[in-house]
């Protein structure tokens, strides 16, 4: 028992060498987290800082002009052009220079006057239709002050309802407080996995996984002395973006460390259960990579990182019971911005567990069939 | 003239063992061809940016009429679905455990402000999911707007504002994701094939020393990045073609400039991808750097910097300039108009432009590379 406790740590620590003594090695498994985690943080965002837009305006009226002024003191909307004639609009969008032109007719003083609707037509550019969305969504809170105002100087009395949104947990529904905890499982998943899968496939590649086999070690040990090395580099992966996302995006943490630990142990625990479970049926670092992509692709993809979860087919949904992933994005940001424990984590907690001990079960027993 | 013949003898020997090799390894089988059609897959059924159905807690605090048509309202939203609960405490719970989206909180006083000529009502959104929660309050508008309207007929309300914004979506009048989504697969594919994959070719030649068993034969360095060249564009054209019938067979996406300039963006940007791969190969000489550098700098670039998933004009200055490197942006604003918006020159030639410049600096570098290490 002792021995082999011995033997185990003895190979962790040589993990944890042949990984951490290469400084180019060091270099890029934490590089990348620190990196990705900033790129990400400020990228990867749905919400519109700007909207270049040109107006073909026909009325030039008071109105018009009125209503104008307004899109450009949004600091949203930037008026990109004022465009002289129809034939404009084409070059404008297709050229990709205006997102939007908004077409004023030359009636739309009048009508307003005469209390009767009058119509802003908007040309939205439909190469990335939900940008589109977006700055039309914008457009239209915009007119709709506007309207308000317009109303109540006008005399246009009449009941209306107002709705009022309060946001639990990021009362500026910021997407950065969603991308950056996310990205704590996410970055952590991609680097582990491969790192994982890498490692051993590195071994049988250079043949020193076969001088392995000849030592007294047990299948077993060499799966816990290649499991636990990789786990706690994961660790400290997840701990580089935790850091940034308090430190340098000042994202208030909610919730508790021991929580979050936990729960990323044992999401760690089905990362490199999977990584040893691909690097059992890869012959070659080539294949333990390409075979650990393709294994991590749809996980990153169908965990709800980009899309959200339930706008998915019931079929995948289901399908995707067996993604760590996708409880660890659960479990990641519910800690940190819910404060969430582990009485309300328990449907994260649970999956977890049983990913974890499957994979590296049944990792174990594909070692094990390797060496007989 | 026999110098040259036995120059294309070298590199068809080499290009013949490299395609032996992809074809006998199931890892390039997968990555070529399992990949692009998982992708096709994966962003035809799972992922969709659209419309979504957001379950809601109901909490009506004023029990009258007026409340019960605007519930009604919601209900006929296809957006919205609706748990009715008796109190507040109760929607809380269900948000808590994550069975709802949101709250709905009509107060105790609605009917009466109502009537008296302004009425709130409460939606109460869940932020960890963001952008879920400002589709909700978008969302959410819809059915107010329409009880409003409705009771403007009966009198006791004006219609919607004066001004009505009527949009027109150019060049994706169905408001579908996937016209977008289909021209950045094109990219993401050719990127993982082209410099994923063979990020690790030569890597692997140094690590096991086949390299050097090569320099003692006449080959020439550039004859040798020719037969790397040769196998894995094919297998990079084969994942083109596959999403390209996908798009048109399967998404119905219209492709509205020409085919062969689509063609030609496509294999320009290939090479690209296969010089940053090969470069990032010859230079680091390990696979398991090679391919971290490969993933660093081609594919997540190409996922979340292209303009493909998160739009370029919504980051801020410095990310922004940091795309400008990089040559996925190019590609995906290249085929995103290609397909969409057609031939439009300005876009066309000046994208075009910029790969082909990449894609010769980089084949350029690589080669210079490799004559230093063989010499």
């Amino acid at each position: 028992m002792l021995s082999s406790l011995l033997r185990i740590l003895a190979l962790i620590r040589k993990e944890f060498l042949a990984v951490l003594k290469d400084p180019r090695s060091r270099f890029i498994i934490f590089l990348p987290p620190m990196l990705q985690s900033l790129i990400f943080g400020y990228a990867a965002s749905f919400d519109l800082n700007s909207v270049a837009y040109a107006v073909y305006d026909q009325d030039h009226s008071a109105a018009s002009t009125a209503l104008l002024s307004r899109l450009d003191g949004s600091g949203v909307f930037e008026r990109q052009a004022d465009l002289g004639r129809a034939k404009d609009i084409d070059t404008w969008i297709d050229s990709g220079r205006a997102l939007l032109v908004i077409q004023i007719d030359q009636n739309f003083e009048r009508n307003l006057l005469a209390g009767s609707a009058a119509p802003l037509e908007v040309i939205a550019d439909g190469r990335n239709s939900n940008t589109a969305g977006t700055a039309l969504g914008y457009l239209n809170s915009v007119v709709e002050s506007f309207n308000g105002d317009w109303r109540s100087s006008h005399g246009q009395q009449g009941a209306s309802i107002q709705i009022v949104t309060r946001s639990w947990y990021n009362p500026n529904l910021d997407s950065r407080w969603t991308m950056i905890p996310s990205l704590i499982g996410t970055l952590t998943m991609m680097g582990t996995m491969m790192l994982t899968a890498l490692s051993v496939a590195r071994e049988r590649e250079q043949g020193t996984f076969d001088q392995l086999l000849v030592t007294p070690f047990r299948p077993f040990e060499i799966m816990v002395g290649k499991a636990v090395p990789n786990m706690v580099i994961g660790l400290g992966q997840s701990t580089t973006v935790l850091l940034i996302a308090q430190f340098w995006f000042r994202i208030p943490f909610a919730g508790s460390f021991v929580v979050l630990y936990a729960g990323l142990t044992l999401f760690l625990m089905a990362a490199v259960g999977l990584g040893l479970f691909v690097s059992s049926i890869a012959k070659t670092m080539q294949q333990a990579m390409l075979y650990a992509f393709i294994l991590v692709m749809p996980f990153a993809l169908l965990s709800g990182l980009t899309t959200p979860f339930s706008s998915m087919p019931d079929i995948l949904q289901t399908v995707m019971i067996i993604n760590p992933l996708r409880y660890a994005l659960d479990l990641t940001k519910r800690v940190y911005l819910e404060g969430a424990g582990f009485a309300n984590l328990f449907a994260d907690f649970l999956p977890l567990l049983i990913i974890g001990l499957v994979t590296l079960s049944g990792a174990a027993w594909l070692f094990k069939r390797r060496l007989n | 003239m026999k110098d040259w013949q036995a120059k294309w003898r070298r590199i068809w020997a080499l290009t013949r063992k490299e395609t032996r090799q992809i074809v006998r390894d199931p890892s390039s089988i997968a990555i070529g061809i399992v990949f692009p059609v998982m992708m096709i897959l994966l962003f035809g059924f799972g992922l969709s940016l659209d419309i979504t159905t957001v379950s809601v807690a109901v909490v009506d605090e004023d029990v009258s009429t007026d409340s019960a048509a605007l519930i009604g309202a919601f209900r006929l939203s296809p957006y919205f679905k609706l748990t009715a609960t008796r109190s507040m405490a109760e929607a809380t719970v269900l948000m808590l455990n994550r069975n709802v989206d949101g709250i709905l909180q009509i107060p105790s006083d609605f009917s009466r402000r109502w009537h008296a000529g302004a009425a709130d009502v409460q939606i109460l959104v869940d932020g960890t999911d963001s952008n879920q929660a400002r589709i909700m309050q978008a969302y959410s508008a819809g059915p107010v707007a329409i009880w409003t309207a409705a009771q403007a007929q009966a009198g006791t309300s004006i219609a919607a504002g004066p001004v009505i914004v009527e949009s027109r979506l150019w060049f994706n009048a169905a408001n579908d994701s996937h016209y977008f989504l289909v021209p950045g697969l094109i990219v993401l594919v050719m990127t993982i094939i082209g410099a994923f994959l063979t990020a690790m070719v030569v890597a692997r030649e140094w690590e096991r020393g086949t390299l050097e068993a090569l320099f003692v034969t006449p080959m020439q360095p550039g004859e040798f990045l020719v037969s790397k060249f040769i196998p894995y564009f094919g297998l990079g054209m084969i994942g083109f073609v596959l999403c390209l019938l996908a798009g048109k067979f399967l998404f119905h996406v219209p492709l509205r400039g020409s085919l062969s300039l689509l063609c030609l963006a496509s294999m320009i940007y290939l090479l690209v991808a296969l010089g940053i791969g090969l470069l990032v190969s010859t230079l680091v000489k390990s696979q398991f750097l090679a391919s971290q550098l490969a993933m660093l700098l081609t594919f997540l670039p190409a996922m979340m910097l292209s303009g493909f998933l998160y739009d370029l004009r919504s980051m801020p200055v410095v990310i922004r300039g940091i795309t400008h490197v990089l040559p996925a942006r190019y590609a995906v604003a290249l085929l995103q108009t290609l397909y969409l918006a057609g031939n439009v020159g300005s876009v066309v030639w000046f994208n075009l432009a910029v790969l082909t410049a990449m894609a010769a600096a980089l084949i350029l570098a690589t080669r210079r590379a490799t004559v230093k290490q063989i010499t």
